[in-house]
């Protein structure tokens, strides 16, 4: 993997999340008790052994640099290559920004830079924990300009809706990508991920940027579907695109299901994100708490039901928890209720106060804010 | 922030801990883990990282291997410094030979080099085997306004158990007029804590006429602190008032894990403004499962919890299977606990397996200590690891 680097862009609008996009990237949204959704691509390229890695970021990534940090969560802080974040030269409105290759030609001089020949660009949404390595060796011997991974959909949820379908003919070659289906069942989703030389990468960008185009996907590979080989490759495993706030919601809820936990938690590798100190989650005498995840540093005196509570959250005495997802250092107080919510982090719900949705469409409390 | 060269701390972590068994066999007494996440010795790294002394000596000498790994160069407790942090001073051989540290006293005197080279006006003794949390720039402080040539910290004990205690009499401004080790008929209850603050000249001559002292035994609480107080010199105790523990017994080791499961316990590990550091595991939160029945109890990341978890503390990535029950215990890293198991009062090492319908019987409630990496085959009694037994099917032996 010496001769591979990995590139993150941003392949999701962050409107399709508000508002836990608020004031963050699609990237730096907290997922899954402690995680954010970047470390799942970024720990699966080190877990591959690719340990040049950049980052490219368009909006809101304040929260996403204090994050990442010198990557050393990644073991990305490294003397030769390591972890690059790579923010626009200029800062964009949200109406200039075009496409991940715009911002690839706005940073020429990383590319030049590395040594290695074969990039894995990524989008920066994905649950997933992924071995690059077949997908790579396929790619080198099937003599393939471009690979695309692609995700069998196994059920009818909309994680891949507007990712493109994939259509291959022979040898896995790809005969056309569908952008605006969504893929059904048994059907071939791509998933943002594509293997190519990084020759091949600096030409696209050029080709492109010079006619005014930017979109990877639909300008970079669809426009050149007939001039290059473009193969697709399937991934394996619990994935899904994070690009609405009720696929943030089931997807948490699927890691109640201890197959599924040990599944993205720990194969084929380890999920890397930045550590906190804080302490084992402690547990009162008056605690009941059934089928949840919990990170460290939470407080529990009251009852938690099917959820997700990430670090440092206190659930006070009385208080009820039952199907929600608790970001960190929420509070809830005593004998609050919240049921199919999102608490974003250091949100509170006051004494008996209810905080209520549905299980089709949960409630968000916003950063900070109290009910 | 205080400077190295204003001030120096001595972290003595040689201690082999014979008391703790089998916790000791494979590891320092300051590496023992604690608190369902911690190494003993954390918290004194954290005291002085939080109390902004940040040129620290670890002296070691026991089974150093894990400690050494553990505190690598510093990172967790921020103690990787362009200037002082972290250093790791093992005992060593020069020109004219070499020893290992004979007592506390001696470790320090072997690296005094250690000390000159900062040239620090006050050094900090203490060890890395006592569960508390201490500012100890306020010491600093109060040994600055005492003008003091040494300052002992002490905490108040229970009259009844002084006589376990090494005692400090003191006058009424604070300054300490006797010191008594373990004394029968106690007159105080001030227990030194071990921590100390010397003027570093003061200790620097102190340590050379005790190590000219072929009788000496080189100990701070035995020889250096009864000699400095025969040389007249202004000896201060500094009361700290807070949770403070020696986890020098087996037994004593498990009531501080227990202190930490108290509705309301003494040493608070969610305190932001005083965290506890340590190299933390890299784990995904941890599940209970719906049949689950948690309560007073510790649960790091990383564990499976589909038993009843009462009273007691799990490390990471321990697993507990259904119907299984355990009370009063504390189950160290990695290990697996299969189903209908029945553990009280049980302290188990990392990566054990504990296999179905195991249970611990021990009629005179002593305390079970179970070495890293043993097996229990299903249904076999957990007892514990004995001095000298080899790991592995533990429960065929019979």
């Amino acid at each position: 993997m010496k001769d591979v680097m990995g590139v993150i862009y941003v392949n999701d609008d962050d409107e399709a999340l508000q508002p836990l996009t608020k004031d963050r990237c699609v990237a730096s949204v907290p997922f899954g008790g402690r995680y954010r959704l970047i470390d799942f691509i970024l720990s699966s390229m080190v877990n591959t052994g690719i340990f040049n890695v950049s980052v490219f970021t368009v909006r809101k990534y304040r929260s996403l640099m204090d994050h990442l940090e010198t990557g050393k969560s990644w073991d990305l802080n490294r003397k030769q290559d390591g972890l690059f974040i790579l923010p626009p030269q200029t800062h964009y409105h949200s109406s200039e920004f075009q496409g991940a290759l715009q911002s690839f030609n706005q940073h020429l001089d990383y590319f030049h830079r590395c040594r290695q020949e074969y990039v894995v660009i990524s989008g920066s949404n994905l649950v997933c924990n992924l071995d690059f390595a077949p997908a790579v060796s396929f790619h080198r011997e099937s003599d393939a300009d471009i690979t695309i991974l692609y995700k069998e959909v196994e059920h009818p949820e909309p994680d891949f809706a507007g990712c493109g379908k994939i259509i291959t003919g022979e040898g896995a070659r790809v005969q056309e990508i569908i952008t605006a289906s969504n893929p059904a069942r048994g059907e071939k989703a791509a998933l943002c991920i594509y293997i190519m030389r990084k020759a091949l990468l600096l030409d696209l960008i050029q080709q492109c940027t010079e006619a005014g185009k930017f979109h990877l996907l639909g300008d970079g590979i669809i426009g050149n579907l007939q001039n290059l080989k473009v193969c697709a490759f399937p991934a394996e495993g619990f994935l899904s695109m994070i690009h609405s706030i009720g696929l943030f919601y089931r997807r948490n809820m699927d890691l109640l299901q201890p197959s599924i936990w040990g599944e993205l938690f720990f194969q084929p590798g380890l999920i890397y994100t930045k550590v906190k100190d804080e302490p084992p989650t402690r547990y009162t005498e008056n605690a009941v708490v059934q089928n949840s995840i919990l990170a460290n540093g939470c407080i529990i005196e009251g009852r938690v039901e099917n959820s997700v509570l990430f670090r440092g959250v206190r659930v006070h005495k009385g208080a009820h928890v039952k199907d929600s997802i608790v970001l960190q250092r929420s509070v809830i107080g005593e004998n609050a209720r919240v049921e199919y919510a999102i608490l974003d982090k250091e949100a509170y719900v006051s004494a008996h106060k209810t905080f209520r949705g549905e299980e089709r469409k949960p409630v968000v409390l916003e950063k900070r804010k109290t009910v | 922030m205080i400077r190295a060269r204003d001030c120096v701390a001595m972290l003595l972590a040689g201690g082999e801990g014979r008391r703790l068994g089998m916790l000791t066999r494979e590891l320092a007494k300051p590496a023992v883990p604690f608190g369902g996440k911690y190494r003993v010795i954390d918290f004194t790294l954290s005291n002085c990282t939080n109390s902004g002394i940040l040129t620290v000596g670890v002296l070691t000498q026991y089974q150093p291997l894990i400690l050494n790994s553990h505190i690598g160069i510093g990172i967790p407790w921020d103690l990787d410094r362009k200037d002082g942090g972290v250093t790791v001073l093992s005992p060593f051989v020069d020109q004219k030979g070499g020893e290992w540290y004979k007592g506390t006293a001696d470790a320090i005197f072997q690296n005094l080099y250690f000390i000159e080279r900062y040239d620090p006006r006050y050094v900090l003794v203490i060890s890395g085997d006592h569960i508390y949390k201490m500012d100890y720039s306020r010491m600093l402080k109060y040994h600055q306004e005492k003008q003091a040539d040494v300052t002992i910290a002490v905490i108040e004990v229970p009259w009844a158990e002084a006589s376990r205690f090494g005692i400090m009499n003191t006058a009424q401004d604070g300054r300490i007029v006797e010191f008594e080790e373990k004394p029968e008929k106690p007159r105080n209850n001030l227990a030194s804590m071990g921590i100390y603050i010397f003027d570093r000249e003061i200790l620097q001559d102190h340590l050379r006429v005790d190590q000219a002292n072929p009788a000496s035994s080189n100990d701070f609480g035995k020889n250096v602190i009864p000699q400095m107080l025969q040389a007249d010199c202004r000896m201060f105790a500094y009361l700290f008032r807070g949770y403070w523990k020696d986890v020098g017994t087996l037994e004593s080791f498990w009531e501080a894990n227990m202190d930490l499961l108290q509705d309301q316990p003494d040493l608070d590990l969610n305190d932001r403004t005083w965290p506890i550091y340590t190299v933390n595991p890299n784990q995904p939160p941890h599940y209970i499962d719906p049949a689950a029945r948690v309560k007073r109890s510790l649960i790091n990341e990383g564990c499976m919890v589909f038993g009843q978890v009462e009273h007691s503390i799990l490390f990471p990535g321990v697993q507990v299977g259904k119907g299984s029950v355990l009370r009063d215990s504390i189950i160290m890293s990695g290990t697996t606990i299969g189903t209908d198991v029945l553990l009280e009062r049980a302290i188990i090492g990392e990566n054990v397996i504990i296999g179905n319908g195991c249970y611990t019987s021990s009629p005179g409630k002593e305390l079970i200590v179970v070495r890293e990496n043993s097996i229990f085959p299903d249904n076999s009694v957990v007892e514990s690891t004995l001095n000298g037994e080899m790991m592995g099917l533990r429960g065929e032996k019979k």
